[in-house]
């Protein structure tokens, strides 16, 4: 017997520490503290987006290295630093990685919080968010596809600009590091030659939060949460007194309010539509002797933001949106386009665990941070390798969101300018790995955004060769092997998204952050 | 992006998946009652099941899904029992598994599941006058037999983890009346989906997703002579963490899945055909959280044979042991 007891517990050890669970780690917690390799002094040259003159915006001078009000300031750092906890380390240590990586990822995590479709009214109808009233459900706002696009670029954009205008006020009254004026403060983060007045990192915040006010309205009391505790981080790091980031904050929130004015204005608001106008997309379509998109869910949901084709892009006009748009898919009553759906559902019928986990890996869907937002995903764990300044970080970001929100406007103008049906709809023998989204089938959002983003990003990174272009193509192929576009789909709007790109790639040749790099 | 479909875990296969419980009817012992099979006695069986359910729970939230309509599970399992010692078992159990949703265009999945091993281990028993009662311990370890795609609820075949539980069970017999009473702690290592960041409570950038442990909990009494048992059952799982789905977002396999399930189970050795025996049952859950709200018929055939030449077929064997 004792034998048995022997095995039986021999057994069981084995099989508890096979079910070991180790910590998860999520990747980005392991990036390295930011140490630019040139602090791209020349920024305040740079082609700025929105902004024209920096001079305009309100940033006094500091007070003098030897106020009683610096003193101080300067007291508060060592006061810090003279018994830090674990937990401010590790406030520390988050926080160096970068301002602008880490409010993108605040803002994917906002997104992805709020990438969830409302639940349907007892009558089948359904409830839109609203923003005047963002806390009652549904909750404002569904951070779908559009939505995103249009928030990463908004963000991007305010926080460039923003860098763009600190600079000049950095070169302007050229205050050096605390650490600089004070030996007894000890820069816990790399040091910069970058003048600290006014702070970068509390531009990039307070431009981010000023935005992110009117993008997640539910969410201000959380980032206004994570902006102190990023303001806090440049105090104990003693790398930015208060003062510099009061003036950093408040320049960002100023530039931001120049965004935010013209995201009031910007057509996206209006991007729902109307039940008339829902009804005349496939009357449109019914005319032209076209089969017309209808919902696959039920109840049935209206057409996800089909007025977001009118929304005002950041890289070209409204005019070329429409020059942009690809010419018609084959027609649903072509043998071409039966081919087409055979194709899918073939797809469909022999799904193999390979495509199943290419499906799964470029699904962003409900619940995740979005195919820009995983474009942006792959942006950063590129970009910190490449010890980018913070002003760097936000122009690359800034041309790839606003390379994203723009391929979100031009795809959806072509999705709704021929409001065609999904495969499942056309054969619904067609089963899918992934869900169907809620919007035409022609041409493909992923492939569009992917296109787009490889484009830009190519540019960006020359040295990568093909890797992103070869991830566009399986994030596009994704959606043929899920059953839930056509080879058409994916192929167009690759092309697309590529044009879209271009239009990026020409703006950051000449917004004169190139010359130096 | 993607439409809303949603719901959970139907309750065979979080029993299933989680605690290797896949094993239950063979040769009328479940890793969860107080029979054993007698020493150098061998129990090869299959059970079927057949699990459906439309309402589910989001959070605490109950609905119901126009894009999944009902789900339907198909279970096939094979199993062999071993009787090392009088009290000493041992069964490895391994089910083939199909999903389907009656409505929406989600893909049905199907595969080979977990292939689990039981042990189980009666060092107390003792009988005064019409009574007996014994102590069990029972240990389960599950390990997934196919790369099934565990991020796919509510199709998904199974969590795809490797589980572990530990049960300590109490036996007590009156005549032809018992009661068993029992309770498990169970382990579930982290699982590794195909995309390489998800959003929990918050979003995480990693391809490794952290499963709560469970606890289980198993009321059985009723009526058991040596051929014949009618039997309720009582069972709470509840999931030691997770957290809920909210609404009208997808499942995950880290969500807090609890769910309580009542129902009856019946098993029979023909005398006639003294070594083949039927199981037969059903379970219904009765309240749930982030789980369908399913009903599980089923059933089992298994045949028991004694491997010594000198033992004569199943005159030792009794569910009254």
């Amino acid at each position: 017997m004792k034998r048995y007891i022997l095995y039986i517990t021999a057994a069981a050890l084995f099989a508890v520490a096979s079910c070991k669970k180790d910590k998860i780690v999520s990747r980005t917690d392991l990036y390295p503290a930011l140490t630019p390799a040139s602090p791209d002094l020349n920024a305040d040259t740079w082609k700025p987006v929105l902004i024209t003159d920096p001079s305009v915006f309100n940033v006094p001078a500091p007070d003098a290295l030897t106020s009683p009000a610096y003193v101080a300031d300067l007291n508060e750092i060592k006061g810090y630093q003279q018994h830090l906890t674990d937990d401010q380390k590790a406030i520390i240590k988050y926080w160096s990685a970068g301002a602008v990586l880490r409010w993108n990822e605040i803002l994917r995590q906002l997104v992805a919080k709020h990438n969830v479709a409302p639940y349907q009214n007892l009558d089948g109808t359904y409830p839109a968010p609203s923003s005047a009233n963002p806390f009652a459900y549904p909750v404002f706002p569904f951070s779908n596809p559009p939505y995103a696009a249009r928030a990463y670029a908004y963000v991007s954009a305010a926080q460039y600009d923003a860098l763009i205008a600190a600079y000049h006020f950095k070169k302007l009254y050229n205050r050096p590091a605390p650490y600089t004026n004070d030996a007894k403060v000890q820069a816990l983060v790399p040091k910069s030659d970058l003048p600290s007045y006014p702070s970068e990192d509390a531009v990039v915040s307070g431009a981010a939060v000023e935005m992110m006010k009117l993008l997640f309205p539910a969410d201000i009391d959380y980032l206004q949460q994570r902006a102190a505790e990023e303001k806090q981080y440049r105090i104990m790091a003693g790398a930015n007194v208060r003062g510099e980031l009061d003036a950093g904050e408040s320049l960002g929130k100023q530039v931001a309010d120049v965004f935010a004015a013209r995201a009031r204005t910007d057509k996206a608001g209006a991007a729902i539509g109307t039940p008339a106008y829902w009804s005349s997309l496939a009357t449109t379509a019914s005319n032209k002797g076209e089969q017309p998109w209808i919902s696959l869910e039920i109840p049935r949901r209206p057409p996800m933001l089909p007025l977001f084709s009118k929304v005002k892009p950041f890289l070209f006009d409204t005019l070329t949106v429409v020059a942009l748009r690809p010419p018609a898919p084959y027609s649903t009553n072509s043998d071409e386009f039966k081919k087409q759906t055979a194709e899918v559902l073939s797809y469909s019928q022999h799904a193999t665990r390979e495509n199943q986990a290419i499906v799964a890996f470029w699904a962003d869907g409900i619940g995740t941070y979005t195919p820009a937002g995983h474009w942006d995903a792959i942006a950063a764990d590129e970009f910190v390798k490449q010890n980018y300044s913070e002003v760097r970080w936000a122009r690359n970001f800034a041309l790839l969101n606003m390379a994203e929100m723009d391929a979100a406007i031009v795809c959806w103008d072509t999705k709704y300018a021929y409001f065609n049906p999904r495969p499942s709809q056309v054969n619904n023998i067609i089963k899918t790995l992934t869900g169907v989204p809620n919007f035409p089938s022609y041409s493909s959002g992923h492939s569009n955004f992917s296109g787009a983003a490889a484009t830009i990003l190519t540019y960006l990174l020359p040295d990568r060769g093909t890797k992103f272009t070869d991830l566009a193509n399986q994030a596009a192929l994704s959606r043929l092997l899920g059953a839930i576009h056509t080879r058409q789909d994916i192929e167009v709007g690759l092309v697309t998204g590529k044009a879209v790109g271009q239009y990026a790639v020409n703006r950051a040749k000449t917004d004169g952050a190139d010359g130096g790099q | 992006m993607i439409k809303s479909l949603h719901s959970h875990l139907y309750k065979c296969l979080l029993l299933i998946a989680c605690f290797g419980a896949s094993i239950q009817h063979a040769c009328a012992q479940m890793e969860n009652d107080g029979i054993m099979i007698p020493k150098n006695y061998l129990c090869p069986g299959v059970m079927y099941s057949n699990s459906d359910w439309k309402n589910y729970w989001e959070g605490t939230f109950k609905r119901n899904n126009g894009n999944i309509g009902t789900v339907n599970t198909n279970m096939y399992s094979a199993m062999v029992t071993y009787g090392v010692t009088n009290n000493l078992i041992a069964t490895i159990g391994l089910p083939y598994v199909t999903t389907h949703a009656s409505a929406g265009t989600l893909e049905g999945q199907k595969g080979l599941q977990d292939i689990s091993l039981n042990v189980k281990w009666r060092p107390i028993k003792f009988s005064f006058g019409k009574s007996t009662f014994s102590l069990l311990a029972s240990l389960t370890g599950s390990i997934p037999a196919s790369n099934y795609e565990a991020d796919f609820l509510p199709l998904a075949l199974g969590s795809h983890s490797k589980n572990f539980s530990a049960r300590g069970i109490a036996d007590y017999g009156y005549g032809k009346f018992f009661a068993t009473v029992s309770g498990a702690y169970i382990t579930r290592s982290n699982i590794t989906i195909d995309r390489n960041s998800y959003y929990t409570t918050e979003l995480i950038y990693s391809n490794q997703v952290k499963l709560p442990n469970m606890s289980d909990y198993n009321f059985r009494a009723g009526f058991r002579s040596k051929y014949f048992i009618a039997e309720g059952v009582a069972n709470i799982t509840t999931s030691l963490g997770g957290f809920d789905i909210r609404k009208n977002d997808m499942p995950f396999p880290s969500n807090r899945m609890n769910m309580t399930t009542v129902g009856l189970n019946l098993r029979y050795r023909i005398k006639s055909l003294k070594d083949l025996e039927f199981t037969a049952g059903d379970d219904y859950v009765v309240k749930g959280r982030n789980v369908g709200q399913s009903n599980m018929i089923h059933g089992g055939i298994s045949y028991i044979f004694s491997l010594s030449k000198t033992t004569k077929t199943s005159e030792q064997v009794s569910y009254k042991n």
